[in-house]
């Protein structure tokens, strides 16, 4: 629906009118002190215009209690402004489980998207209209930033980490889409379209996008050819075994726990020395330079998927083994 | 009062108590913002070691701990130095003091030395980072980070040590010519300060780049 | 009306000649040195910013290409940022009035005030060196990777310019936070100092300890770019966003050393042109600390959404809302302060009544953009563009220009056309307006930062912002105009055209070289205007009051 502010986009997404009543509150708290100063300001300057050359002001002593009352009262309505703020900005980060996963690659000066069916656009992103999706995101290069006004949602997108977002389109039409960190000569260029359709024209246009692979069975194809399961295949291998590995808390060797993220199972890819599981020696070489960057988002959708280990065995094979 | 007394006052202040007071007010503000200034490379130095201590440690494995301990025992004698050129002008010991000064200049001028020894070590054996970087070791091409670190805090201790070393030319040749005494010495206690702090920024650089590696044994 | 007669002798004609000025150890005269500086950078800030209002004219990047106007954002940053907004009000206008304010003779280390000086031209030079061999187009804020592994722009030059000139800042900080402490005249306590001096040791405190942050920053960015050493470059181990933290941890104080000064003129020129201490005195000194300290703590709150943890955007956004609050302060008691006052309504009241709205809209709006859950709408849009600009020309420049029509007359001894005057206020104040407010409207919608070519549907507000930059230029070339022609046939001011109380209006129009023909005593509080009356009671009307 139209945003019931004016000058606002319109409202496609679940968020868009908690960020516009946010906003609301905003211009109305600021309307009301502007002009409070603003006409203060004039109706003081004019009332007590000076009436001779010789004149001069009334001293007032200073006021505690005033002092006090100015700050406690704007204090609790910056404190007030900041409360809804975060709860708006928690809620806008926090993907629901379950939503479908998107890659996003930003590149100068263009967008790579990756649908979890495998289809790929350039510039666009179709999605259907009342389904919550989560963007993973990246840059092959400089920092951009993905932007969707009529959504009201952004991320910065930065080399060297994924960054995500999520939202749920709840308005078919077609929405601006900007990349908002400058980011080189064709910044202004490096937009797109995010189109939202109903279930069924969704289902179709899927239909009509050759697909290659889903991003799962990219990452199996990449993890085959990397011939990852010479060491993490099975038990006793060389590396943890891989099962259910996604989001699992992971022991250090070098002590201390981590979760292991899509960044962790990234850094796992391109820098393995970094943080060794425990239990297991530093063996593991690097394959930056062999993956790129959707590769490495497919490897990940890929471990995703694999089931949690349900023998024993299994199990004993993702704890320390050494070797 | 002497001829040096009055020739001493700046045009601005009203007495000699209130140029001293003014002086050491400056310099310790100015040590303050150095303390930023520095702090910035720290904080970067903390940040990384912490997402990558094994790299760190392999790095600060390469770091020669007999020439950097040297340092610091040359750095800690050197303001040991300082401290009594401060008490000797402070006391009318006019040959003291030059003496005392060509020694903190000259132990200044020792370490600068060393670190050359140092660097040039470094880029024989491909040690600096860049495009000629090489690392031999598990940990291989994450080192060079410790060493990017590496260079750029020492280095800008060293282009302190080389500011210092040149004022204290300056304060030198005052010193010689007679200008300072009880009646005025703030030059030398201000120079003092600054060069004590340099020496302590260097008492951090040492256990953070060069002790931590120690116990590191290769592994990745 | 008294006709006055300049003064036989002062800080002007005691020395003719190009080496008395370029090896002045006179504060004033350094302080005209400053303004020379900044008045030649604020020009070519202003050119580069016309030209952009020029190109967004259109929806198509049809005036230049996308690669020239990426240098044109960046060096009207870059010119206006370190070498206009950060300089002007302490260079020009703190160098000029606080020694005089406090009764001392001059600064405390007047060598150190020259070379301040020079090493802001130096900064200067090596950053116009960088835009002559084609300029930088990174934007202002230089992030890496861009900038340190895929611009192939002036990086070098204008990084290494700003770094210089960050020194600058850094001496005049020390100067003045040293003459404060050291070099009041008798009777002068701290709380018989003007608001201004407070503002000004305020700005001083973040010079000094901001500053270096910087310097580091900038010094890691030209190793980075000259060596490839890795430490902004994910491939490498390194990481940036650390850059991130680096260079706003400086540039979000350096804000409050564009914002202090402004607010230390605005209460000078409000208890003179009230005729009244300026209610709520001790409320206004301390907050100008209160921002000062917790300027240094809200950084994070330009990344919001850079990929920093959402906790850390929690703790930047509650620190934030806390440092607007002094400000709040300071805006209530110098509104409360007109309240039964005697207001004179002469330029430098009227560009501090603009000031009280402006500033009041961009520190909201500051408000707006602390607020996280809007902030990810808005970052990286023309509201954001629109905030700053409403702080630092509605609040920053307003201060700036209105502290030069107050204390003009004391620099040069002359007066100035008040119809010319305000013409140029007006002009400015509507200008203005025009020129940013529809840059909010713009940025709700989404309109990003930076860019060169945008959708058709936001040209009408962007043809309205261009039209009032056009305005807004007229506005401020006039001062120029008067200001250069009153130095030849302005009227004569005397000591005190405003009838003001302080310091400074109790030496002559413009001052003698030592600033005082007697070394003052004080023995009274700031701004003591005595009880109001009608007609002049015997000593409580200064001197030269017209």
């Amino acid at each position: 629906m139209p945003s019931k502010l004016p000058f606002f986009p319109e409202q496609a997404s679940s968020f868009a009118g908690d960020v516009d009543a946010l906003t609301l509150w905003l211009i109305g708290m600021s309307a009301f002190f502007t002009l409070l100063i603003a006409g203060l300001v004039v109706i003081f300057a004019l009332r007590f215009r000076r009436r001779s050359p010789d004149q001069v002001g009334t001293k007032f002593d200073e006021s505690p209690l005033l002092e006090i009352t100015w700050t406690v009262i704007p204090l609790l309505i910056v404190l007030f402004t900041f409360a809804w703020g975060a709860k708006v900005y928690f809620r806008l980060y926090r993907a629901p489980a379950g939503a479908a996963e998107f890659h996003v690659t930003g590149k100068q000066w263009m967008w790579k998207t990756q649908h979890p069916t495998g289809q790929r656009e350039i510039n666009e992103l179709h999605l259907p209209v009342g389904e919550p999706a989560k963007l993973l995101l990246t840059s092959e290069d400089v920092i951009h930033s993905f932007f969707i006004p009529a959504f009201r949602v952004k991320t910065d997108v930065v080399p060297g980490r994924f960054t995500t977002m999520w939202f749920t389109p709840t308005r078919t039409g077609r929405y601006h889409l900007f990349c908002t960190e400058y980011c080189g000569t064709e910044h202004s260029r490096m937009i797109g379209w995010v189109t939202v359709q109903e279930p069924e024209a969704y289902q179709d246009w899927l239909a009509s996008v050759p697909v290659p692979a889903t991003l799962r069975e990219r990452g199996e194809q990449v993890f085959a050819r990397l011939g990852c399961a010479e060491c993490h295949g099975g038990t006793g291998g060389r590396g943890p075994a891989l099962e259910g590995i996604a989001g699992r808390e992971v022991e250090l060797a070098a002590g201390g726990r981590v979760r292991a993220d899509e960044n962790y199972l990234r850094e796992s890819i391109v820098d393995p020395g970094a943080k060794v599981v425990a239990g297991f020696l530093p063996l593991m070489p690097s394959f930056r330079g062999q993956v790129d960057e959707e590769e490495i988002g497919a490897l990940i959708s890929y471990l995703k998927s694999l089931p949690e280990p349900t023998t024993a065995a299994a199990a004993a094979a993702s704890e320390s083994v050494i070797r | 009062m002497s001829h040096a007394d009055s020739s001493a006052l700046a045009h601005q202040f009203d007495s000699l108590a209130q140029q001293k007071e003014s002086a050491t007010l400056g310099m310790w503000l100015f040590l303050c913002q150095e303390i930023l200034f520095f702090g910035g490379l720290f904080v970067t130095y903390l940040l990384y070691r912490w997402r990558d201590p094994t790299a760190f440690a392999a790095g600060s494995h390469e770091l020669d701990i007999v020439l950097g301990g040297f340092n610091t025992v040359v750095l800690i004698a050197s303001s040991l130095t300082m401290a009594m050129a401060v008490h000797s002008a402070q006391t009318d010991k006019r040959r003291q003091l030059v003496g005392y000064l060509v020694a903190t200049g000259a132990l200044g001028i020792v370490f600068l030395v060393v670190k050359y020894f140092e660097y040039s070590a470094k880029w024989h054996h491909h040690l600096i980072p860049g495009a000629g970087f090489r690392f031999e070791g598990a940990v291989g091409g994450r080192a060079e980070l410790f060493f990017s670190l590496y260079f750029a805090m020492t280095g800008m201790h060293a282009l302190h040590m080389v500011v210092g070393v040149a004022v204290l030319a300056w304060i030198l040749k005052r010193a010689r010519a007679g200008e300072f005494g009880s009646h005025y010495y703030n030059p030398v206690e201000c120079f003092g300060l600054y060069w004590h702090f340099v020496d302590i920024v260097w008492i951090f650089l040492f256990p953070l780049l060069y002790l931590i590696g120690r116990h590191y044994h290769g592994g990745a | 009306m008294i006709a006055h007669e300049m003064p036989k002798s002062h800080y002007l004609n005691a020395e003719h000649g190009l080496k008395s000025w370029l090896l002045t150890l006179d504060h004033k005269r350094i302080g005209l040195l400053y303004l020379l500086g900044v008045s030649f950078f604020f020009l070519l800030g202003s050119a580069f910013a016309m030209l952009v209002r020029l190109e967004l004219l259109t929806p198509e990047g049809d005036l230049m290409s996308a690669d020239a106007y990426n240098h044109v954002f960046t060096m009207h940053g870059v010119f206006m940022v370190f070498f206009f907004l950060i300089p002007a009000i302490p260079g020009v206008l703190g160098n000029f009035a606080l020694p005089i304010m406090i009764g001392a003779k001059d600064v405390a280390f007047p060598k150190l005030n020259l070379l301040s000086w020079y090493v802001f031209m130096t900064g200067g030079m090596f950053t116009m060196y960088g835009l002559l061999s084609g300029g930088v187009d990174t934007g202002w804020t230089f992030y890496p990777p861009y900038s340190s592994l895929y611009s192939t722009s002036a990086v070098l030059p204008v990084g290494l310019g700003v770094f210089i000139n960050g020194f600058a800042s850094i001496l005049t900080g020390v100067n003045f936070m040293v003459t404060v402490h050291r070099m009041r005249a008798p009777g002068m306590t701290w709380f018989r100092l003007p608001l201004f001096v407070w503002g000004q040791y305020a700005t001083s405190l973040v010079m000094v300890l901001g500053t270096p942050v910087i310097a580091i920053t900038l010094v890691l960015l030209v190793l980075e770019r000259l060596f490839h050493f890795g430490i902004f470059d994910a491939a490498k181990g390194g990481d940036p966003v650390l850059f991130q933290h680096l260079f706003w941890f400086y540039s979000h104080p350096a804000v409050y050393i564009m914002i202090l000064p402004a607010m230390a003129v605005i209460s000078e020129v409000i208890a003179a042109f009230a005729r009244k201490r300026i209610f709520g005195y001790h409320a206004v000194a301390f907050s100008s600390i209160g921002i000062a300290v917790l300027g240094f703590f809200v950084w994070g709150h330009h990344m919001y959404v850079s990929s920093q943890s959402v906790y850390a955007g929690v703790v930047f956004s509650l620190l934030t809302m806390l440092v607007a609050i002094p400000s709040a302060i300071k805006v209530f008691n110098w509104t409360f302060t007109l309240y039964k006052g005697a207001v004179a309504l002469e330029m430098p009241m009227l560009y501090a009544m603009g000031f009280l709205g402006l500033f009041t809209i961009g520190g909201l709006t500051g408000v707006f953009l602390a607020t996280l859950g809007f902030d990810v709408h808005v970052h990286d849009t023309y509201f954001v563009v629109a905030h700053f600009h409403y702080v630092m020309v509605g609040g920053t420049i307003m201060g700036y220009l209105g502290g030069l029509h107050f204390w003009w007359p004391k620099m040069t001894g002359r007066l100035y056309s008040t119809f010319w005057g305000k013409t140029s206020g007006w002009l400015v104040f509507v200008g203005f307006n025009l020129t940013f407010f529809p840059q909010f409207l713009l940025g709700m919608q989404g309109m990003p930062r930076r860019y060169h070519a945008y959708p058709e549907e936001w040209q009408v507000l962007n043809v309205l912002s261009s039209a009032g930059a056009s305005v807004l230029g007229v506005g401020l070339i006039l001062p120029v105009i008067y200001f250069l022609w009153s130095l030849r046939a302005g009227r004569v001011a005397g000591p005190n055209p405003w009838g003001a109380r302080g310091l400074e209006w109790e030496t002559s129009s413009p001052p003698p070289t030592l600033n005082f023909d007697e070394p003052p005593v004080v023995d009274h509080e700031a701004y003591d205007y005595g009880p109001p009356t009608d007609e002049p009671a015997a000593g409580a009307a200064p001197a030269g009051a017209r």
